[in-house]
């Protein structure tokens, strides 16, 4: 009996919390969000972009076909809404995708949004439309895309050469807004039509980028902000203190160094602070077409020498993870589980063993105490690359290998990795989306213009595509693990660790979630509000 | 002084063809160009696009040809269009303009109004505790970087007042407006003040030893007549020099200053352009520069015969 009495004490109890909690949580309407950006991006356009510097004040001005929840931190298949599509299906043999799209849905300029948008985005993306993007980053993710058809102007479909369950993932990505077919690829750099729940105001270059509400939002009663403004502070000292002395209402996402964190954490104590992994990786890129890394003695030497655990500790303060090419659980997807990870030569917990294997492999291949390999290791100059530069050269001495810092400027980076000038690399690799498609074949398909090492491997590709092609997730990731190991033992692109990074925000900014598995893909901002 | 005006004159118009050359031909050299930084950004590099985007810019053009359309636009007013922004450059510039001349300007006030006193003050007091105060203020101002001394200044207004000075285009009270432009105003113009502090110091001391300073004192003159009068306006002619130089350099701290206080002024603007290889930016706001500093130069000669009548340009 007390039993029955104390339960339905707790329920009474967790009702009365639970019912305050939706009182204390009601969203309220107006407020302009004000957020520091990082830099000033090179102009508005999404589809042309290549880095989350237009994404994140970007994102708010579109609607995707699907989109990741944008309040659930970690983006997976299951994770996946409609947004201008109210629905979508598969056809039997997987190799048609079609969309219902959302009807009455208007862009920014009054004009309707039908499928004829749909098609021209996406054939501007495949570059099979007139008009042409100045860069297109993203072409080959729609490599497996026959073409795109209209049934009416409210149904689309996506003709597939095979199936590809990754497409969805791809078309969610904050990368994959739809573009209105009557404003030119070049007025979009300038001024963004879309239809998304805020409007482009502004954007002056160094200065500040202006949202406002869009009042005719399809999603009726979004957004509850007034606009959202970013002040571009390319100092990171500058803009944290501001932030501190609450000149900002947000940092700018996943800006936030660990060291720096707690700075803000000792003078704004009440901000709400997070730390995730930034799915970007920092790795080693090989030249392996020349001497002396063509010997695969030497790369394995290398890979197997790295401490990882001392690059995530002096670098992250312990917070940063260490994994394959896909970001490890439980953040990641697709990443190994540990056991696996660790069956992988130069990932066991045992460093001095791993080193003494190292030198042994570099005995084999003639290097010794007493003849050293002399390496130039490149990177761009930037702390991001260099610091890890650093380190990887101070551990490289333990095995026989004398390597020396080669900062790069940004503009010569990968013109020099793609004439092959160089003998290691430090690189940092970013994965808009949390998908094998997206990493495999970018980073390493034969022929791929990402593909930095020109690593080729047909077996490997085969198994790309088996991956690829497989449309039962637990069926899948064993797939995964297995390509990413045989990547990891040829060293194709050694990865070091994953990095994580911080954001804040004032405690009245309510809303806001920071996407574990990716940094592109959680801006829309259009329930975010403020508590004033 | 008609004839030495229009040698000066036709010397000016050489100087900016010959800087001319050399901005245009050191945006070159620096290795990259717009296409190449893009790309680099996209972590891709696609021959065709590249080859495509860079016909687009015309920066596939003979060097010789780029010259040409460059000189001749921006003395025509034309100085085309911003590759990053794809706006007329002119629209980019201009609104930045009157900030920076603002915090220079500021600057050049704070500089003047504060070291040439006390340099003064620092030289009729030699080998005082005031003087020594003075020295070791003024080379505290010389040794500290503007921009360790800008975040020193923001960081401590954060600490004691919760507040931060940094730039606001819509101040609401006096208050925001003085701190907007004078606190990065005063942090660029320390060093400035310092160095303007000590060459008014040396040179007054040089001047306070002259025999018509004696003779000044032995016929009864006040001693702020007689620093004020007789030796200030004498020692004046090397302060107005470094002032002139001063406010050439100024534009190479207010760099720093305007990325520390966030000021979208024109100096932080010339950086980022740089960084892109915005040509069109970069080649006509270093020639506005240029010109500023050559017209500086020429008005702080013809200064000299205003504050000192003993020169006269002559033919």
């Amino acid at each position: 009996m007390r039993s029955v009495w104390a339960l339905a004490a707790m329920a009474a109890l967790s009702v009365l919390t639970a019912s305050t909690a939706t009182l204390a949580g009601e969203p309220k309407q107006g407020g302009v969000l004000r957020m520091y950006h990082r830099d000033s991006p090179a102009n508005a356009s999404i589809l042309e972009g290549a880095t989350y510097s237009v994404n994140v004040p970007f994102m708010g001005v579109f609607n995707n076909l699907v989109i990741y929840d944008q309040h659930i931190a970690q983006n997976s298949p299951d994770t996946l809404r409609p947004e201008l599509a109210e629905s979508w299906s598969w056809s039997g043999d997987n190799r048609k995708l079609t969309f219902k799209l959302r009807q009455g849905v208007k862009w920014h300029d009054g004009k309707p949004f039908t499928s004829a948008d749909v098609k021209c985005s996406f054939d501007l993306l495949m570059g099979k439309s007139q008009q042409k993007l100045r860069q297109n980053p993203r072409k080959a993710w729609y490599s497996e895309v026959n073409e795109i058809t209209t049934n009416g102007d409210f149904e689309v479909s996506f003709d597939l050469k095979r199936p590809q369950p990754s497409l969805l993932a791809m078309l969610a990505s904050g990368y994959t807004p739809v573009y209105p077919c009557h404003v030119s690829p070049a007025d979009m750099r300038t001024h963004p039509i879309g239809t998304g729940p805020f409007k482009f105001v502004e954007f002056k270059a160094n200065e500040s980028i202006k949202l406002t509400r869009n009042p005719d939002y399809w999603k009726k009663g979004l957004p509850h902000l007034d606009g959202i403004e970013y002040t571009i502070i390319p100092n990171r000292s500058t803009a944290i203190l501001a932030f501190v002395a609450g000149k900002f209402d947000m940092t700018f996402p996943t800006h936030i160094t660990i060291p720096l964190l707690k700075d803000i954490k000792s003078q704004a104590p009440n901000a709400t602070c997070v730390v995730e992994p930034t799915n970007v990786s920092t790795n080693i890129i090989v030249n392996s077409s020349s001497a002396p890394f063509d010997n695969i003695d030497i790369r394995r030497a290398m890979a197997m020498a790295l401490d990882r655990k001392a690059f995530v500790d002096i670098l992250f303060e312990g917070q940063a993870d260490i994994g394959g090419t896909m970001l490890p659980p439980p953040q990641g997807i697709w990443g190994m589980p540990k056991d696996k990870l660790e069956t992988i030569p130069g990932y066991g917990p045992n460093l001095n063993a791993n080193r003494e294997e190292a030198k042994k492999l570099m005995q084999k291949a003639g290097y010794g105490p007493d003849k050293h390999l002399a390496v130039k290791v490149s990177t761009r100059n930037i702390a991001e690359y260099r610091d890890p530069a650093v380190i990887l050269i101070d551990q490289l001495k333990s095995i026989y290998i004398d390597g020396e810092l080669d900062v790069v400027e940004t503009a010569n980076w990968f013109p020099k990795v793609a004439r092959k000038d160089y003998m290691l690399g430090l690189n940092l690799t970013g994965n808009s989306v949390d998908d094998p498609d997206q990493s495999f074949y970018e980073n390493y398909s034969c022929g791929s213009e990402r593909n930095y090492t020109n690593y080729c491997n047909k077996e490997i590709e085969k198994l790309f595509d088996v991956q690829s092609q497989e449309t039962d997730i637990a069926k899948r990731k064993p797939l995964v693990w297995e390509i990413d190991k045989k990547l990891q033992e040829d060293v194709a692109r050694p990865i070091i660790f994953h990095a994580r990074a911080g954001t804040c925000w004032q405690p009245y900014v309510k809303g806001v979630t920071i996407m574990s598995n990716s940094s592109y893909n959680g801006f829309r901002y259009e329930d975010v509000w403020l508590d004033k | 002084m008609f004839a030495y005006l229009v040698r000066r004159l036709f010397l000016m118009l050489v100087t900016l063809f010959g800087i001319s050359i050399v901005i245009f031909l050191l945006l070159r050299i620096v290795p990259g160009n717009i296409v190449d930084i893009l790309f680099a950004a996209a972590g891709y590099v696609d021959p065709a696009d590249k080859a495509n985007l860079e016909k687009e810019l015309g920066i596939d053009q003979p060097l010789i040809v780029q010259y040409w359309h460059w000189i001749s636009g921006f003395v025509r007013g034309d100085f085309g269009y911003s590759y990053v922004s794809e706006k007329p450059a002119l629209q980019e510039i201009l609104p930045r303009i009157p900030i920076t001349a603002r915090l220079a300007g500021l600057a050049l006030l704070f500089s003047a109004s504060i070291g040439i006193p006390l340099g003064v003050i620092s030289a009729v007091n030699q080998g005082t505790r005031l003087d020594y105060t003075l020295r070791v203020i003024s080379l505290s101002g010389l040794s500290l970087p503007s921009f360790w001394l800008g975040l020193l200044i923001l960081t401590a207004s954060v600490a004691m007042f919760g507040q931060m000075p940094i730039f606001n285009p819509n101040p609401q009270t006096w208050l925001e407006a003085f701190a907007t432009y004078a606190v990065p105003a005063a942090a660029v113009g320390f060093r400035s003040a310092a160095l303007t502090m000590r060459i008014t110091r040396s040179s007054m001391l040089e001047v306070l030893r002259q025999d018509y300073i004696r003779t000044a004192r032995a016929k009864g003159a006040s001693d702020a007549a007689v620093n004020y009068r007789h030796a200030l306006k004498n020692a004046i002619l090397p302060v107005i020099t470094v002032i002139g130089i001063e406010a050439a350099f100024l534009i190479g701290g207010l760099i720093v200053t305007e990325t520390v206080f966030n000021i979208p002024g024109v100096a932080r603007f010339l950086v980022e352009a740089i960084r892109w290889r915005d040509y069109p930016i970069v080649q006509n706001l270093v020639m506005l520069i240029a010109v500023v500093v050559v017209v500086a130069n020429f008005t702080v000669d013809m200064l000299y015969a205003v504050f000192d009548p003993r020169i006269r340009y002559t033919d």
